[in-house]
């Protein structure tokens, strides 16, 4: 067996909150604090996390939008974490990004066949009559008409401005692809046609995606394995079936018992979190989920829970599933 | 009598490409102490089908052309402004979407919670503040004393949501339309506020009319539900009856087409294919039909009538009865 396609070690990503006249950065926002991941080729892995959790910046540093502060990420082996300028351009090639708001992500002054043509321009491949096909495929790959290459993105719907974003995303073959709550801002009937799409992708073309999301139906339902994301830190990681039948970690329980089930025979004992997300700024001494835990014990007040692999492949970082 | 009765309410816009029928025909009734869920997609009408019923189309381009709106027996539709403006923040509250956008950022907590009181009631401004303070406890905001004092950017946007739901609630309004007061939060937060409105609703004894997009909210939350469907009702009915029984296409493939927990990872969803049709360019008969899977030659001849399926449960489509 190959190794994985990616492989995140201990990743942080502090950002200055910088104050004052001198503008010094005296506190860090622990936006990611200690991740560990890894994506088999072909594989899914959800990330699942309320907003401010960091899971967005994660995506954003495997992208290598931004620059971690330390850790490691190895992208086929290769360690692309302190790669700068040009020597980057063959890994972007093969890690491409969806973003939520495909609007906000799509340039509104250029047609789509504009879009789509500028991976091919910006990694030099291929002449204008190759491109011109390649928009062609795209295009019917993601299921839109041919005539939409002359349209501008205000004259799509919002799901089929997504397709646009996902074409975009695919031009250039691609490895691994960065969903970043790909279906949000989409409604439920549309939603369902994206996902289906990016599942259909997958196999033809054997993507793995990390699919960013704060919705664990969603996720679970994509996913071969999901992580969930509290406060810059992973609280646990299992098998998509697994995290939802057997959730070990009291966070992931909650989250699970706070969706809103639509079937009106169920209605709800459920656990509700008290108060709200901490700020990663000044997180929580010892385990940053202790203020809102259920379950919370003495020593989850002054000590933090490290990751542990409670059976195969499950981990969680509480105490309680330690024993 | 019911406390709200909307009947075949028609409310249009004007556009540059002349008047759109944004809500069209739409009826229902709200009793005291009853929550009616109104669920749909973006552009269906449900948002402003609630703007109608406070008066706050805008203006002038939004305008009531039919039907009438009975609430404890006064036609809200003609009602002079004068007394609709005694009327809202009083008997009807209204919680919106977005609660940073709802409150005034440059006015305290404090301010902005009397200001209502002091409007509808003939109290002094101390006893104002008073009941302000304890209004905040009640929508459970830690120290609402010092709260008052703050600005909305202080608060996070669960707390915010809070502030809105106190505002909504200051005079004891008989009905409360919350317009997806939910969506721009996260699951545990969502939990938190629905919980807090079910609970006062119990209380307080009001009727809540939901709007939603979020088929699980509504099926924890309502006792009734209307389903619309590009600005007409697709059903009406019971929750029981739309979730377990439903009748129109439409529902039954927004049902069908959510991801659940308990679906099997990396499975095919159901679709509704295609999209919502626009306003200016409606297809006579069904406004479904191109989306249908049902669709027959009739859909596209009249216009659906409402047709009952059970006691107080009602369909719009010609075929439901063959399906």
């Amino acid at each position: 067996m190959s190794g994985p396609l990616l492989e995140v070690r201990d990743l942080q990503m502090h950002f200055p909150v910088k104050e004052g006249i001198l503008l010094r950065a005296r506190q860090f926002n622990r936006a990611v604090d200690g991740v560990s991941l890894t994506i088999q080729p072909g594989e899914t892995l959800g990330l699942v996390g309320e907003s401010g959790c960091g899971k967005s910046t994660l995506g954003r540093c495997i992208t290598r939008l931004y620059a971690p502060t330390s850790g490691s990420i190895l992208f086929d082996g290769d360690d692309i974490t302190r790669l700068r300028g040009r020597a980057l351009l063959p890994y972007r090639q093969h890690i491409q990004m969806i973003f939520q708001d495909p609007m906000e992500s799509l340039n509104a002054r250029h047609t789509v066949a504009e879009i789509l043509e500028e991976p091919f321009i910006i990694h030099r491949m291929g002449d204008k009559v190759y491109r011109a096909k390649r928009v062609r495929e795209l295009l019917d790959i993601v299921g839109l008409p041919a005539r939409s290459a002359s349209r501008y993105p205000f004259e799509f719907s919002g799901g089929q401005r997504q397709r646009i974003g996902i074409a975009r995303a695919i031009a250039l073959n691609p490895r691994l692809i960065i969903c970043d709550e790909p279906v949000s801002a989409l409604d439920v009937s549309i939603q369902s046609q994206i996902l289906n799409l990016l599942n259909d992708l997958q196999r033809e073309f054997g993507l793995s995606y990390l699919f960013i999301a704060h919705d664990l139906a969603v996720v679970k339902h994509i996913s071969d394995r999901v992580a969930i994301m509290y406060l810059g830190n992973i609280t646990e990681y299992a098998d998509s079936d697994v995290i939802y039948r057997q959730p070990l970690h009291p966070y992931t329980e909650s989250l699970i018992s706070a969706i809103p089930v639509p079937d009106p025979h169920q209605k709800a004992n459920r656990q509700v979190l008290t108060g709200d997300v901490p700020s990663p700024i000044d997180p929580p001494s010892g385990c940053h989920f202790h203020p809102r835990c259920p379950k919370v014990m003495e020593r989850c007040r002054s000590s933090s829970p490290q990751l542990v692999e409670v059976e195969k492949g499950h981990k969680s970082a509480c105490f309680l599933s330690e024993t | 009598m019911p406390l709200l009765e909307v009947d075949s309410l028609v409310t249009e816009f004007a556009t540059d490409e002349g008047p759109v029928r944004a809500v069209d025909g739409v009826s229902f009734t709200v009793d005291r102490g009853e929550t009616l869920g109104i669920v749909g997609e973006s552009g269906c009408g449900k948002s402003v089908t609630a703007h109608s019923i406070m008066r706050l189309l805008p203006q002038p381009m939004g305008q009531i052309t039919g039907g009438s709106i009975r609430f404890k027996d006064r036609d809200l539709v003609s009602l002079p402004l004068e007394e609709m403006q005694a009327l809202r923040g009083n008997d009807i509250g209204m919680v919106f979407q977005e609660p940073m956008t709802a409150l005034n950022p440059v006015h305290t907590i404090g301010k902005q919670l009397t200001e209502v009181m002091l409007l509808h009631r003939d109290i002094s401004a101390d006893q104002a503040i008073r009941d302000g303070v304890e209004m905040l406890a009640r929508v459970g905001i830690p120290s609402p004393d010092v709260r008052m004092g703050e600005y909305p950017h202080q608060l996070s946007g669960g707390m915010r949501q809070r502030v809105v739901i106190a505002i909504a609630l200051a005079c004891q309004p008989s009905l409360l339309i919350a317009d997806e007061p939910t969506t721009a939060l996260d699951v545990t937060i969502q939990a938190q506020i629905l919980e807090l409105i079910l609970e006062l609703q119990k209380d307080m004894g009001m009727a809540v009319i939901l709007i939603t997009h979020d088929l699980g909210v509504i099926a924890e939350t309502s006792d009734n539900v209307a389903v619309m469907y590009a600005g007409r009702l697709a059903e009406t009915g019971t929750v029981f009856d739309v979730f377990d029984r439903p009748a129109h296409p439409y529902t039954r493939g927004l049902l069908a087409s959510i991801p659940r927990l308990e679906t099997e990872p990396k499975s095919r969803l159901s679709v509704i294919e295609g999209m919502v049709p626009g306003l200016v360019d409606l297809p006579t008969g069904c406004r479904f039909q191109n989306r249908c899977p049902h669709v027959r030659d009739i859909c596209g001849q009249r216009a659906p009538g409402i047709e009952p399926v059970a006691d107080n449960h009602f369909v719009s489509c010609v075929r439901w009865n063959e399906l």
